[in-house]
C-alpha cells in the first residue's frame, strides 16, 4: 500500500506540471478556438476559425511555408551535424573530443537573442560579410545578405545544431568499434559502412534530433522575425498577430491548436515514411 | 622460412614490427603458416598478440617489417580488400540485421547475384549447422549459434586466412569446451587457415596444430602443443603453458645437459638442462605436477633420481584434475602433485606422510633471467 502511495507522490509532480502548463492551456486553447465572434460581445460555438484557416490562403500558405521551411531546416542540420557528431563519438579522443563537444554548447550559453544579433552583425548590409567583400574587390557596393529565405535558414541551423548533435554523438558513441571495422574487413568500402551499419545503428539519436529540430524550427519565433524580417511569413508570427496586435484570441488560439495538430500530423508522417516507431527509436536513443 | 617457395604458406610475416611511440608492442616477428593449418597464438594479456593480429587484418600499419599472404605482399591492401577475415572478440554481429543478411553482407559488398547471395548464405548455415535460421535475429540466437553465425560471416568469403580474437572467452565453460571441439572440426571441414590468438592455453593446446608462445612482442617458442608442453624452450614457456613446480637454485655439476642444482630451500635435484649451463649457473626448475610419481613407502619411488617425503598439506579435489599439496624439506615449501586416478591414494588425508620422486628427464632448467 505505501508503495502504491509513494509512487502517486513521486508522480505528482510531473502531473502537476503537465495539467498546468500544458493540458489546461490547451483545453482553454481548444474552447477558446472553437468561439465564434458573431457580434462584439457575443460568441458562439462553432468551427469557423479553423475554416477561416483553410479558406483564407494567406493562412495555410504561411503553414505550409513554415513547415516546408522547418523540414529543409532539420535536414541541413542533419546534413551539417552528422559528420561533426561522428568526428566527435569516433574519430576525437579524450580531451580534444570534449573541446570539441563544449565548442558545440558554447553558443548556447549567451541568449538566442544575443546570438541572432550576431548574425545581423555579420549578415546586415554595413556589416562584417559585406564589407569584407568590398576590401577584398569582390563587390562594388554593400550587399544585404539579411530579410530572405537563406538568412533564416543559417539562422536556424545554426540555432538547433546542438540539438542535433548531442543525440547523434550519444547513439554513435554506443556503436562499439568492432562493428565499424567487421564492417570494413568483410569487405565494406565507407559508404556501405556508413549505409549499412553506422546509420542504421545511428536511427534513433537521428530520428530524436530531427523531432526536436523540426518542432524547435516550426515553434520558432525570434530567428525567422529578426533574420527575414517583416515578409518571413512564419506561422507564428500570425498567432502572434492573432493575439497580440488584432486582439482575435479566438482566432489566435485556433492556429495554436492547428499548429500542434499538423506538426504533429507531419513527425507520424515522417516516422511512417521512414519505417520507425516513436517507442522503438526514442525509447531506445 | 624460403621465399623461393611462396605458395607453401597462407601468411608470412617477416621482421614485422609494431610501436607506439617508445613502446615496442610487436617486435620483428617471423612466422610463416602453411596452408590449411590452424595456428594459434598464445600469451598473457599485453603480450601483443592482439596488435599482431590487427597487423594482419590490415587495421594497424607495421611499422617495420612485411606482411605476405601467399607469397603476395599485403601491406598497401586495405583491410577491405585483404583476402582475410576475422572474427572478433565480441563477435560483432550486426545487430540491426538477421543472421542471413549479417552472412550475405560480405557478398552483396562483391556484388553477387541476390540469387546466388541467397543459396551461398543458406549453404554456409547448412555447413555451420545453423539449416533454416537464416530469418532470425541476432538477439533471438544463443551464444554458440552467434560463434557459428560469424565463423559463416566470415569463412563464406571463401577468405585465404581466417583470423579469430578469443572469440570463446565469453562464452562459459561447458560451451566453450564444446565450441573447441566444433571450431577445429569447422576448420578441418573447410581447410582454411586458422589463425587464433588467445591467453586460453587450454584452448591453444586442443585445436591447434602449430602454437606460438608470445611474450613482451616476441615469440619465445613455435611448436606443436607437445613440444612446448614436454620441451618447452624457455623458462617462459614451461611456467606459462601447464602447471608447474617452480624452484630456484644453483648448478652443482653439469655433465653435457645432465645437472645437479641445489635449490635455494637446500633440496638437491637432478635436472637436464641446455648443454651450455656450466657449474654456479643460477638456474629455475620445473617439474610438472603429473611427472611426480607418489608412494606410501620408500621402495615405491626407488627408481627415481629424486626422491623425497613429506607429509600433505592438502588434497584438492577437483575430479580427473584432483591435486595434493604436500609440504616437504627443511623450507617445508609447498609441492604440487597430480592425484593419480588409479585409487590407491582415494583415502589421501592431510597429515599423514608421504614418498615422491621423479625422474631427472622430466626436470627442466632454465638459465634464470
Amino acid at each position: 500500500m505505501s508503495r502504491r502511495l509513494g509512487f502517486y507522490l513521486l508522480l505528482a509532480p510531473l502531473v502537476v506540471w503537465l495539467g498546468a502548463l500544458l493540458i489546461i492551456p490547451h483545453i482553454e486553447l481548444l474552447l477558446t478556438s472553437l468561439q465564434v465572434k458573431v457580434k462584439p460581445r457575443v460568441y458562439e460555438f462553432g468551427f469557423g476559425n479553423y475554416a477561416a484557416f483553410f479558406t483564407e490562403p494567406l493562412y495555410w500558405n504561411t503553414f505550409a511555408r513554415t513547415a516546408l521551411m522547418s523540414i529543409a531546416a532539420t535536414a541541413l542540420t542533419l546534413i551539417v551535424g552528422f559528420p561533426i557528431s561522428y568526428y566527435i563519438a569516433k574519430l576525437a579522443r579524450g580531451r580534444s573530443r570534449a573541446i570539441l563537444f563544449v565548442l558545440c554548447l558554447l553558443p548556447f550559453w549567451v541568449s538566442e537573442l544575443v546570438r541572432t544579433f550576431g548574425w545581423m552583425i555579420l549578415l546586415r548590409e554595413t556589416g562584417v560579410v559585406s564589407n569584407t567583400l568590398q576590401w577584398l574587390g569582390l563587390s562594388s557596393g554593400p550587399i544585404e545578405f539579411l530579410y530572405n529565405d537563406a538568412a533564416i535558414m543559417v539562422g536556424l541551423v545554426y540555432t538547433s545544431m546542438l540539438f542535433m548533435v548531442v543525440p547523434l554523438v550519444t547513439t554513435l558513441e554506443s556503436l562499439d568499434d568492432s562493428y565499424i571495422e567487421a564492417g570494413y574487413d568483410l569487405g565494406g568500402n565507407g559508404f556501405a559502412v556508413m549505409r549499412e551499419i553506422v546509420i542504421p545503428h545511428a536511427m534513433p539519436g537521428i530520428v530524436t534530433g530531427c523531432i526536436v529540430v523540426f518542432m524547435l524550427s516550426l515553434g520558432n519565433y525570434l530567428t525567422p522575425i529578426l533574420l527575414g524580417g517583416k515578409d518571413s511569413l512564419w506561422f507564428t508570427e500570425q498567432i502572434y498577430a492573432q493575439f497580440i496586435t488584432r486582439f482575435n484570441w479566438e482566432q489566435g488560439s485556433a492556429f495554436g491548436f492547428l499548429l500542434l495538430v499538423l506538426s504533429s500530423l507531419i513527425v507520424w508522417a515522417g516516422l511512417k515514411l521512414t519505417g520507425q516507431t516513436l517507442g522503438q527509436t526514442v525509447g531506445r536513443g | 622460412m624460403t621465399p623461393e617457395s611462396p605458395v607453401a604458406y597462407d601468411l608470412e610475416c617477416r621482421s614485422l614490427t609494431k610501436s607506439f611511440d617508445d613502446f615496442v608492442a610487436v617486435q620483428s616477428i617471423d612466422l610463416a603458416i602453411p596452408a590449411g593449418s590452424f595456428f594459434s597464438i598464445l600469451g598473457p594479456s599485453g603480450c601483443g598478440k592482439t596488435t599482431l593480429l590487427r597487423m594482419m587484418a590490415g587495421f594497424v600499419r607495421p611499422t617495420s617489417g612485411d606482411i605476405l599472404i601467399k607469397g603476395r605482399s599485403v601491406l598497401d591492401v586495405p583491410p577491405n580488400k585483404r583476402p582475410v577475415n576475422m572474427v572478433f572478440q565480441h563477435l560483432a554481429l550486426f545487430p540491426m540485421m538477421s543472421v542471413a543478411e549479417n552472412i550475405g553482407y560480405g557478398l552483396r559488398r562483391r556484388g553477387v547475384p541476390r540469387e546466388d547471395i541467397a543459396r551461398r548464405v543458406e549453404e554456409a548455415l547448412v555447413r555451420v549447422g545453423l539449416p533454416g535460421s537464416g530469418g532470425k535475429r541476432i538477439s533471438q540466437i544463443s551464444g554458440g549459434q552467434k560463434q557459428r553465425v560469424a565463423i559463416a560471416r566470415c569463412l563464406v568469403l571463401d577468405p585465404d586466412v581466417l583470423l579469430l580474437d578469443e572469440p570463446l572467452g565469453a562464452l562459459d565453460l561447458k560451451l566453450r569446451e564444446h565450441m573447441k571441439v566444433e571450431l577445429k572440426k569447422l576448420q578441418h571441414e573447410f581447410g582454411t587457415t586458422f589463425v587464433y590468438i588467445t591467453h586460453d592455453q587450454s584452448e591453444a593446446l586442443v585445436m591447434s596444430d602449430r602454437v606460438a608462445v608470445m611474450n613482451a612482442g616476441r615469440f619465445e617458442q613455435v611448436g606443436t602443443a607437445q613440444d612446448l608442453y614436454y620441451r618447452p624452450a624457455t623458462a617462459f614457456v614451461a611456467a606459462f603453458v601447464g602447471e608447474s613446480n617452480k624452484w630456484r637454485g644453483k648448478v652443482e655439476t653439469a655433465d653435457a645437459g645432465r645437472l645437479t642444482v641445489l635449490t635455494e630451500d637446500g633440496v638437491r635435484i637432478a635436472g637436464s638442462g641446455e648443454a651450455a649451463l656450466a657449474a654456479g649457473a643460477t638456474v629455475d626448475v620445473f617439474v610438472r605436477p603429473e611427472a611426480v610419481a607418489l608412494s606410501r613407502d620408500a621402495a615405491g619411488i626407488a627408481s627415481m633420481a629424486n626422491r623425497m617425503d613429506g607429509a600433505v598439506a592438502s588434497v584438492l579435489f577437483n575430479g580427473a584434475a584432483s591435486r595434493v599439496l604436500i609440504k616437504a624439506g627443511a623450507a617445508q615449501a609447498e609441492i604440487d602433485v597430480a592425484l593419480p586416478q588409479t585409487g590407491e591414494f582415494n583415502d589421501l588425508a592431510p597429515g599423514q606422510p608421504i614418498h615422491f620422486g621423479w625422474s631427472d628427464a622430466q626436470t627442466t632448467c632454465f638459465r634464470a633471467g
